[in-house]
């Protein structure tokens, strides 16, 4: 029951994007067509589940015993900047035709606040499940951060293809470009709060 | 360039949020009211500015090859002691902004003014430029949240001269998106003339 309530909460209610507000540079960045918003997406996917459990772990067996939870920040994004390296490396030599498909994506992961912001909140916050609230386990961690990138991945894809039909559209000229576009994720948005009281 | 020109540049020509939209995350998230607002925009640019000087005097014996990791652990260390000093110091402003804190570790803006500015310019100037651009998205953020709050909550930095509750969608997700698209149109409009 409580990985249903963390998936349905992560995907629609909490969705990243749209109510957390965290990797909103690359989701403007990348929307334009609908194939970059594909790669984009499924990059993310792939380095925030990863970045979550290895940095769960280190939290977990290296960070908290030795009482370092100050060096938090610092260590995840570390963490994050050589996994992303470490994936790109591996990919390259295992999956050419993956790697070619992420293209430029992976290194743009670093900087994307959707990884550590997901880092941090696993190993920080307490989530609610009815009337108890408890920090996740390993495989909730795990879970959340898949469910989490689904939402990102549902988002993006929506918007791309909003997006697309926007750019044939006439609009005044001061709304040219990132403002329309804004305003669109902002009804997007508004169509999302829909889903809040759901869990 | 004058050094006040510096400073001023990052208001309006180089404005961060409006003209070079970066750092978008902490822009939406914590701009429900001013306060909010101008609070993540002070803690920002005391990151910016730190590292800013720190990154301008190291850069010259810095590889090439690891500028990158070598300037995001000088700004993750700086965060850190943001961190540590808020908790000290406004427990109650560290548990609002919460996670934008850390993330301030990831805004492309501070990053972006140490790969576009601090690794080429002198001390001096890097420390103005903090100065200029960190005042830039202070008042961006201050100037969203005011709308927002405004609209939202029918207030003014907490001050409540409207009654009843507002429209609610302001304060939460959509009213960002939609302030801040709204406010970048008329920004265009007023900067191009």
């Amino acid at each position: 029951m409580d990985y249903i309530i963390i998936i349905v909460s992560a995907i629609f209610v909490n969705n990243i994007l749209l109510a957390q507000f965290l990797g909103i540079c690359p989701f403007l960045g990348v929307s334009g067509k609908l194939s970059t918003a594909t790669g984009m997406s499924g990059a993310v996917t792939f380095v925030i589940t990863l970045a979550t459990v290895v940095t769960y772990l280190i939290n977990r067996y290296l960070l908290v015993p030795f009482g370092l939870e100050f060096l938090q920040t610092i260590s995840f994004i570390l963490v994050i900047a050589s996994l992303v390296q470490m994936v790109e490396i591996v990919l390259k030599k295992i999956s050419p035709s993956l790697y070619q498909a992420l293209g430029i994506f992976l290194p743009l992961i670093t900087t994307n606040c959707a990884v550590l912001g997901v880092a941090i909140t696993v190993v920080t916050k307490e989530f609610t499940f009815g009337d108890s609230s408890h920090m996740l386990s390993l495989g909730e961690a795990t879970v959340y951060a898949l469910a989490t990138s689904v939402g990102y991945a549902i988002a993006m894809i929506l918007f791309a293809g909003l997006r697309e039909h926007l750019a044939g559209n006439d609009v005044p000229k001061a709304f040219k470009g990132l403002p329309i576009a804004i305003i669109t994720v902002g009804i997007m948005a508004l169509a999302f709060l829909g889903f809040s009281g759901m869990v | 360039m004058s050094k006040l020109g510096i400073i001023t540049k990052g208001l309006i020509k180089e404005n961060p949020t409006f003209v070079l939209v970066l750092g978008m995350c902490p822009t939406l998230a914590t701009t429900t009211s001013a306060i909010n607002g101008l609070e993540m925009g002070l803690a920002t640019m005391f990151v910016l500015i730190l590292s800013n000087i720190v990154i301008s005097a190291i850069a010259p014996v810095v590889p090439d090859k690891v500028h990158i990791p070598v300037y995001i652990v000088v700004i993750a260390t700086f965060v850190t002691i943001l961190q540590l000093l808020m908790q000290a110091y406004v427990p109650d402003v560290y548990a609002t902004l919460g996670l934008f804190i850390p993330l301030i570790v990831v805004n492309c803006i501070v990053l972006g003014r140490a790969e576009a500015f601090a690794g080429k310019n002198s001390v001096g100037d890097s420390a103005l430029d903090g100065i200029g651009i960190g005042l830039g998205f202070t008042l961006s953020l201050t100037v969203i949240g005011m709308v927002r709050e405004i609209l939202g909550s029918g207030a003014i930095f907490g001050w409540k001269f409207l009654p009843g509750d507002g429209m609610l969608a302001f304060v939460m997700a959509p009213g960002a998106f939609i302030v801040l698209g709204y406010l970048m149109v008329l920004f265009n409009k007023l900067a191009k003339k």
